[in-house]
């Protein structure tokens, strides 16, 4: 009897741990509380969901290698791996997941992520700040000539360029304010020191000006403004400007020591809009990487800024290399785009800004978060991207919910209909099976996907096997004329080859499916396996249980309700 | 005490050339089919490519959004119809807009979102799901889903061998090779779409197909210890026999959970339910008319050394006439004699 008491004390023991495993408890998460994410404390299930049922986005991303071979992509990989976590870590979500799968892969899980398209940006962003001195020494112009003749050469033409899209050009009123807003005081010095803008002429005069007296393919479609090595391209010409740009021909002619970087903003004048193209030293005067903050302000003379403050090796050569440059134009470039070029009016210390005219606030939010993260060392392409809107997972979950009702309705009710007695002793059984499974799957901190919840209710038709196979053995020990208890432990004895045979082939088959499925699919091994586990453990050791408690209970000779 | 299919003889063995004349005959329809129309219908995870689900406000003219996305150069894209009037999937898994994805798989689902949003109206749909698979991540998943089949077949296999004998083994691993067949067939017929999700269907059906099998056979490798000399087809059938209740009521049982996945759990997993559904009929019959006289077939031709007697008499009976009466063991002990070494 001592026997039976272990057994009881074990089932209730199990019982008591899973009931406990699965007790909604508090733990302290990120949570969304007016706009923002604070960490609070939570009171839940401890069961996670899969981004299937929750709502979210999955990210692969690769090296994008479309620009340039990358040397050593694993250590980049892993570089970036952290910029991206500490980016995503900031970012507003409950559990994000970032890690590396493979040598070449970053995944990035957000549960419950409303705006995709800001998550994909906020992401693959380079992030990479550059100081660098515009070129005054009209470098461009003079190789001009020898361009539009390459241009010629290899008959590159405006026409070729008009299959490509044109990018619209922003609204005129935004342009207007960048123009007269963006460019002033674009850097804002230590205290007093300040920095003002170069002398505006308006952008007519300018144009009048030059029209005309330039005739050249290339150099026709530059026209020098306001700042040393600023030029203005018609927004027309944009795409031709690019595709002559791209060729490398033209690239190798472009003068020593210097780059071509478009402007970030659109001027418009005379009712035609242009972009602006600075041709700035290669080398950068500083670089992002001594940054340690930023943060967004918003200001009603200058529109929306980002703040940021460098460290002190960052501000000790940032003023050596001001103090180099004053009255010269010092281009803020992020991502290769130039922000604004403001003329340094006297040396700059630890702090600056970047000016992002009329820019909603969340854009300014985001930048000053991929800049405190750092820059990625490299380009990331998207390799998958999974989003489901949580209205489908909770939908999945409903559905779901209903569909495993039924299913456990009908399969007690076959159960309980064929095997009288017995049968509910399998319903009861089915029930810790039901409990032990998700007790197993929140203990293993697995995830409860759609395909999981499939699982699960398949398994409730598949659980039952096993008790109907002990069930059969014994009525057949039954009508040879055993007595009860024989036949019991007769009946669960011959059934017991078959049930660990059929349980391990299962298990070897969700294995296999959890080493090479994606997420939903590895949910659907997860449960597969967590519930061939508890049936096989419910029904030899549970279900037999229940007999060795009903014969100790009833007097022996008693017919058995099977 | 409720009762069915208790202490039945029927003879099922006998019937094997009707069952493998029915399977054939639906295995090559099916491939047939594929002559005819082309491939499955592989899921976006395989082939790469974009799927978008959309929730219109109001139900949306088809041909204006077929045309929307055409003149967007997004060619053949597949606009179906997603339960409600109002919910759409989109795929685009041709081979341009997969190469395109190359360079950065998002970029095809931005451009049909803006392209509808410019023509429907800005909110005149929610993205209700977005899937986009660049090539390389398609080709990985193939790989993975095809090393997956060969492992677990291997997996099952060593398992088998391991536990069984080797013609046991064979056997099962045959009837999971008509498993499979059968279900490519079924998938191709049904025009139902291959996903990771079904390729998981298909192993969990090939390993309930397998259960199956393995009680039957069990069952066999016991009653041949129990029932000494008695020829093989007469201990097959009674194997199958003994175990028809169980077989039964599992897979009413499991029916039961299939059918409630098939008709209450939504869209998503259907394409599942259908594959396991049909599992539950494979499995009965596989596991009866497929894996049984494949091992009788296997025992006839390399009949086991202790028991080459009992092979020889099974021949004999068998030359004798093919009644499939049940023998009892002791004439076919006695009919052993003559033909023994």
């Amino acid at each position: 009897m001592s026997n039976l008491k272990y057994r009881v004390a074990l089932i209730g023991a199990l019982i008591l741990a899973s009931v406990w495993a699965l007790f909604p408890r508090t733990v302290i998460e990120r949570t969304p509380r007016g706009g923002t994410f604070v960490y609070d404390t939570v009171k839940r299930v401890p069961l996670k969901l899969g981004l299937d049922l929750q709502g979210g986005m999955h990210l692969a991303l690769e090296v994008d290698e479309s620009k340039g071979a990358v040397a050593n992509k694993s250590d980049a990989l892993d570089n970036a791996l952290r910029v991206v976590r500490n980016r995503i870590d900031e970012f507003g979500v409950s559990e994000p997941v970032v890690q590396k799968v493979g040598e070449d892969r970053i995944i990035v899980e957000l549960p419950g992520v409303t705006d995709p398209e800001r998550a994909t940006a906020l992401v693959q962003k380079s992030a990479f700040l550059q100081f660098q001195i515009t070129d005054e020494t009209q470098a461009l112009d003079r190789v001009a000539t020898r361009i539009d003749g390459i241009v010629r050469d290899r008959g590159l033409t405006a026409r070729s360029a008009a299959a490509s899209p044109t990018k619209t050009p922003t609204a005129g009123d935004k342009a207007v304010q960048s123009l007269f807003v963006g460019d002033s005081a674009a850097v804002a010095g230590d205290s007093a020191k300040r920095l003002a803008t170069a002398d505006s002429a308006t952008p007519d005069t300018n144009t009048a000006a030059l029209t005309g007296t330039r005739d050249g393919p290339f150099s026709r479609l530059l026209q020098p403004y306001q700042i040393p090595g600023q030029y203005l391209v018609a927004a027309s010409d944009e795409p031709t400007m690019r595709l002559f740009l791209a060729d490398s021909a033209v690239q190798a002619a472009l003068p020593p020591g210097k780059v071509v970087r478009w402007g970030s903003d659109t001027v418009v004048a005379g009712g035609k809009s242009y972009r602006s193209l600075y041709v700035l030293d290669t080398r950068p005067i500083i670089t992002g990487d001594y940054l340690v903050d930023a943060k967004p302000r918003s200001d009603p003379m200058e529109g929306t800024v980002v703040t940021f403050t460098l460290n002190n090796e960052g501000a000790r050569r940032f003023k050596t290399e001001t103090a180099r440059h004053i009255q010269d134009n010092m281009a803020i470039v992020l991502d290769d785009r130039v922000m604004s070029a403001p003329v340094i009016q006297s040396s700059i210390g630890r702090d600056g800004q970047i000016t992002m005219g009329r820019a909603d606030v969340q854009a300014a939010q985001d930048l000053a978060l991929v800049l405190r993260a750092g820059s990625l060392p490299v380009a990331l392409k998207v390799a998958e991207v999974r989003q489901i809107g949580a209205s489908l997972g909770q939908d999945s979950i409903d559905r779901g919910l209903v569909a495993g009702a039924i299913a456990i309705a009908l399969v007690v009710l076959i159960m309980i209909g064929y095997y009288r007695l017995s049968g509910v002793l399998a319903v009861f059984a089915l029930i810790l099976y039901m409990l032990y499974t998700l007790a197993v799957l929140a203990g293993f901190d697995a995830v409860l996907t759609l395909p999981g919840i499939a699982g699960l209710v398949l398994t409730v038709g598949i659980a039952v096997d096993a008790n109907v196979l002990i069930f059969e053995r014994i009525r057949e020990e039954l009508d040879r004329g055993k007595t009860v208890r024989t036949a019991i432990d007769e009946g669960f004895r011959h059934a017991l080859s078959a049930i660990v045979d059929t349980s391990v082939t299962t298990i070897l088959t969700g294995a296999i499916l959890y080493q090479y499925g994606t997420g939903p699919v590895r949910g659907f091994a997860v449960t597969l396996i967590a519930g061939i586990l508890a049936s096989m453990f419910t029904a030899i050791f549970v279900t037999r249980t229940f007999y060795l408690v009903w014969l100790s209970r009833t007097a022996a000779g008693r017919p058995l309700s099977i | 005490m409720l009762r069915i299919l208790h202490n039945t003889s029927y003879d099922f063995i006998k019937w094997w050339r009707v069952a493998a004349l029915t399977t054939v005959a639906f295995i090559l329809i099916g491939f047939a089919s594929f002559a005819v129309t082309g491939g499955v219908n592989y899921s976006i995870e395989f082939t790469g490519g974009t799927l978008m689900q959309l929730l219109f406000k109001q139900p949306p003219d088809v041909a204006v959004m077929r045309s929307t996305l055409d003149q967007a150069g997004i060619h053949g894209a597949e606009i179906q119809q997603f339960g409600s009037p109002r919910e759409f999937t989109i795929r685009a898994q041709d081979r341009a807009n997969v190469e395109s994805q190359g360079r950065g798989a998002e970029g095809v689902a931005r451009r049909i979102d803006s392209q509808l949003r410019e023509r429907f109206g800005a909110d005149a749909f929610t993205v209700v799901r977005s899937e986009a698979v660049g090539p390389k991540v398609g080709s990985e998943l193939r790989r993975g889903a095809i090393i997956a089949m060969i492992l677990s077949s291997l997996a099952t296999l060593i398992y088998l061998a391991l536990r069984f004998e080797w013609r046991f083994g064979l056997a099962a691993v045959l009837s999971s090779a008509h498993d499979v067949a059968v279900t490519i067939a079924f998938i191709k017929l049904m025009n139902l779409e291959v996903s990771l999700m079904v390729v998981a269907g298909i192993l969990t059906l090939l390993g309930y197909s397998l259960n199956d099998t393995i009680i039957i056979f069990d069952r066999v490798r016991e009653d041949l210890k129990k029932y000494r000399g008695e020829p093989f087809r007469t201990t097959l059938n009674r194997a199958i026999n003994e175990t028809l209740p169980r077989s039964v009521l599992t897979h009413a049982t499991t029916l039961a959970a299939t059918l409630a996945l098939l008709l209450f759990a939504g869209e998503v997993i259907r394409p599942f339910a259908w594959v396991m559904a049909f599992g539950v009929v494979v499995a009965t019959f596989s596991s009866i008319y497929v894996a049984g006289p494949l091992l009788l077939w296997i025992e006839r031709k390399w009949p086991r050394k202790e028991s080459a007697a009992v092979g020889a008499a099974q021949r004999a009976a068998d030359r004798a006439g093919r009644d499939g009466r049940p023998r009892s063991p002791r004439s076919a002990a006695a009919s052993t004699m003559p033909s023994s070494r």
